[in-house]
């Protein structure tokens, strides 16, 4: 019994050491690493996978796996961009875009739950459908021409106390998150769900409207984090958001979330998005060539789960 | 006694960090003996068996194999030394065929090409389930053949390695009526061919019919072996539980009140015509054979399968259920037969399997108040008596009767009218048994209406005020409790007049 709570302690601990292991190594290699400037630019970049892995913890929680939440990112953060051309109000706009990703996720929750339909083929559909959508919407072309508005530049480009505003936007959301998961009936049934779907079902509780709820839930932070790339870049481009599903899942995963539901927290995948994100920032200041840096990020994920399995074993 | 010793296990002893699982254990299996290994969960039955099969390694003592002293590192040194195991999950893949499975690992080829002699395969197949006394066809995917069916297929694989012990684990959890005639009938066959066979059941009545001897383990102590015919029905019991657990049914002494719910025509694809009334305080049992559709009429009840026609009524009022979230609200709780897949959420705590169906009332709006939820299970394993480190301890490490006891005490948070229980103590050792008949007393003495299904009809007889018999999805009896005995129950369960 002692083991296995301190196998337990482990489990969680492992992220984390991780990072910190990571951390040193970049910081040893590269002075300007550790910089305020280059922590916070570095956590910048962090956020739009972060929001996406976020979404994805819930959905992977349950059971499920989300793959057009890079699509999602794409289309909302086009429509957003779009509205704003057209002349409507930047909030309302922004408001709308978040909007239309929670329906996209709905439409998502929907065919998994009430059509029965498996997760990965249902979100790999709609993946390029959504994609489709954004290509279509687009034209194949950058949305541009709102870049007028200031409150919507605030959103990817601006800084509060020195913070940049995306950095609190994550942040703010992941306490909420870390909230609902822990504290609500909602994110019990999340879990429970996971855990086992047949006993969620006889002990009353509505596994569709949940499943509905979490698909839609990730279909919204997927369009935000849409929103603060197009605001952060000033333009709203078709490809955007391209294999983030990826790298969203990936944080996922090596936040120690298993892929099979019903176990992990989302602490651990903010902590794997900053591996991530830590990784991409620390080997470009490397200057290794993008090339090499998808074979160490890989390689990284790979250690990762094999050490968890060394764990729990 | 003249039949030659296969297996002799003497003083083993076996802990786990610090905590002593067995104490100096003896255990012997002879060639053409049905030996029964006979303990409450936890007494270390399991714990033997790996040691015997090399899974764990012994502390101290020794084993022998036909006089020849060994040490097992691995199962595949057990098999290899006539020693197999009939798991109670069995170990078939589903896709494949018999023939596939039986030689899986093993497969005949010609010499050393790769290529599969498949013909020879088929041969030998159809001559070891021969030698059991069974027709299977060997080209048969496996995951089409009933759960009796498979098991065969496992003591044939175990037939085909030349097992000399073969270690059944709770064989018939699983089985038909039918099917464990059939059992019973091979496991003859296999003891007059000279196999030592050690069976491993709670269910005391297949003891004294299938075995010659059996061994009791207690809390990992050797407790003694007795021959069957020569040991009575209680000495066993005490010898079992450590003390005369006196009658194991508590006496039932209620107050039967108005009628609670009321069935009407229920009918669907697996049964029809079903009409019947439970009142308040009353425990009516449900028994019938295996695939009566018992457990269809109960999930029929709590909205987990459709109905085509029928009406269902709470308290004189017709209750619309569609969901199981209706029959909850109508204040209706259903303990699942199969409480690991349908009953408990494994990967969570004793906390939260409790109050999965009742957070609404440990909540405030829809944030779960911390102090109400403790409060809530506190009060719960204090009232079940659940033998746990915590609260937050995982389920999945509870014995099963304490696991059933989270899965009836669950349902206590909706403040139920009516309890469904299916087979509420299958794979519960004796002495939680004998807690869960009280709890179901209390209940039903508080004004709850308890529908109990079960397949052990001296429980059923036990423990029923009045017992309804289902027979091919229609009701085949309805007796009360002084008029009942097993023979008029089964004479309604097969369809006697």
């Amino acid at each position: 019994m002692r083991g296995q709570s301190l196998g337990q302690i482990m489990q969680k601990l492992g992220p984390v050491l991780g990072l910190l292991a990571i951390v040193i190594v970049l910081s040893i290699m590269s002075p300007q690493f550790l910089s305020l400037d280059n922590l916070l630019t570095m956590l910048r970049q962090v956020t739009i996978i972060a929001l996406l892995a976020f979404g994805m913890t819930f959905v992977i929680l349950t059971g499920g796996i989300d793959l057009s939440v890079g699509s999602t990112l794409a289309l909302a953060g086009a429509l957003t961009a779009g509205m704003m051309a057209s002349g409507i109000d930047p909030i309302l706009a922004v408001l709308l875009g978040v909007l239309a990703g929670a329906v996209m996720g709905a439409f998502n929750g929907v065919i998994i739950a009430k059509g029965k339909v498996a997760p990965f083929i249902a979100t790999l559909a709609t993946m390029t459908i959504f994609r489709g959508l954004t290509l279509v919407y687009t034209d194949g072309r950058p949305v541009t021409g709102f870049t007028d508005s200031q409150t919507f530049d605030l959103i990817g480009r601006g800084y509060l106390f020195g913070i940049p505003i995306p950095v609190i936007i994550m942040f703010v959301i992941f306490f909420i998150l870390l909230l609902i998961l822990k504290k609500t009936v909602f994110g019990r049934h999340v879990y429970a769900i996971g855990g086992n779907e047949e006993a969620s079902i006889l002990s009353g509780i509505k596994v569709n409207r949940v499943k509905i709820g979490v698909y839609s839930l990730t279909g919204a932070l997927a369009a935000l984090a849409g929103i603060i790339l197009t605001s952060r870049l000033g333009s709203a481009s078709p490809n955007a958001g391209f294999t983030y599903e990826l790298d969203a899942i990936a944080a996922v995963v090596l936040g120690g979330t298993s892929l099979a539901g019903g176990r992990g927290w989302i602490f651990g995948t903010l902590i794997g998005a900053l591996i991530i994100g830590v990784l991409n920032n620390g080997l470009n200041l490397l200057g290794v060539s993008s090339n090499y840096q998808q074979i160490v990020k890989g390689a990284v994920i790979l250690l990762a789960v094999i050490l968890d399995r060394q764990k729990s074993s | 006694m003249s039949q030659q010793t296969l297996i002799e296990m003497k003083g083993i002893s076996k802990s786990f960090v610090g905590n002593k699982v067995l104490n100096e254990v003896n255990f012997e299996i002879l060639a053409s003996e049905v030996h029964a290994l006979l303990g409450e969960n936890g007494a270390g039955k399991s714990t033997l068996m790996k040691i015997l099969t090399g899974i764990y390694e012994r502390d101290e003592g020794e084993v022998f194999v036909k006089g020849e002293p060994v040490h097992f590192q691995n199962t595949k040194e057990s098999e290899e030394a006539g020693i197999a195991v009939i798991h109670q999950e069995l170990n078939i893949i589903p896709y494949l065929t018999v023939m596939e499975n039986m030689f899986l690992g093993r497969e005949i080829k010609f010499g050393k090409t790769g290529f599969l002699n498949t013909k020879k395969m088929i041969q030998l197949t159809k001559e070891y389930l021969g030698q059991l006394g069974v027709e299977i066809d060997p080209l048969a995917t496996a995951g089409n053949l009933s759960v009796g069916q498979q098991q065969m297929v496992e003591i044939a694989k175990a037939l085909s390695v030349n097992a000399e012990v073969i270690v059944m684990d709770e064989p018939t959890a699983a089985l038909t009526d039918r099917e464990i005639e059939r059992l019973f009938e091979v496991i003859e066959r296999l003891r007059e061919q000279g196999v030592g066979i050690v069976y491993i059941s709670h269910r005391m009545e297949e003891i004294f019919k299938v075995c010659n001897r059996v061994s009791v383990l207690r809390d990992g102590e050797y407790i003694g072996t007795r021959v069957i015919g020569e040991v009575e029905y209680d000495e066993l019991i005490s010898m079992l539980v450590g003390r005369e657990l006196g009658t194991l049914f508590p006496e039932r002494d209620v107050d039967v009140g108005d009628v609670r719910l009321k069935v009407e025509g229920l009918t669907s694809d697996v049964f029809r015509d079903i009409n019947f009334e439970v009142k308040q305080g009353e425990i009516l049992g449900v028994a019938g054979l295996m695939g009566a559709g018992r457990s269809e009429i109960m999930q029929a009840l709590f909205g987990y399968r459709e109905i085509e026609s029928g009406n269902i009524f709470i308290d004189g009022k017709k209750a619309k259920i569609k969901k199981p979230i209706d029959a909850i609200k109508s204040g209706i709780g259903f303990v699942t037969e199969d409480r690991k897949e349908e009953g408990l959420v494994l990967s969570m705590s004793v906390r939260e399997n409790f109050t999965l169906p009742n957070l609404d009332d440990v909540s405030k709006q829809t944030v779960i108040s911390s102090q109400k939820e403790h409060e809530f299970v506190d009060d719960m394993i204090g009232r079940f008596n659940v033998k746990t480190s915590g609260r937050e301890q995982e389920v999945k490490s509870l014995s099963g009767g304490n696991q059933q006891k989270i899965v009836i005490g669950k349902w206590l948070g909706i403040n139920p009218k009516i309890l469904i229980l299916d087979e509420p103590t299958r794979g519960v050792d004796v002495g939680a048994k004998k807690e869960i008949y009280q709890i179901m007393n209390e209940l039903t003495a508080q004004g709850v209406s308890i529908i109990m299904i079960s397949s052990e009809l001296p429980e059923v007889l036990g423990m029923s005020d009045r017992i309804l018999v289902i027979h091919e999805g229609q009701i085949g009896g309805e007796l009360n409790r002084d008029e009942a005995d097993q023979e008029k129950i089964m004479y309604a369960a097969t369809g006697g007049e």
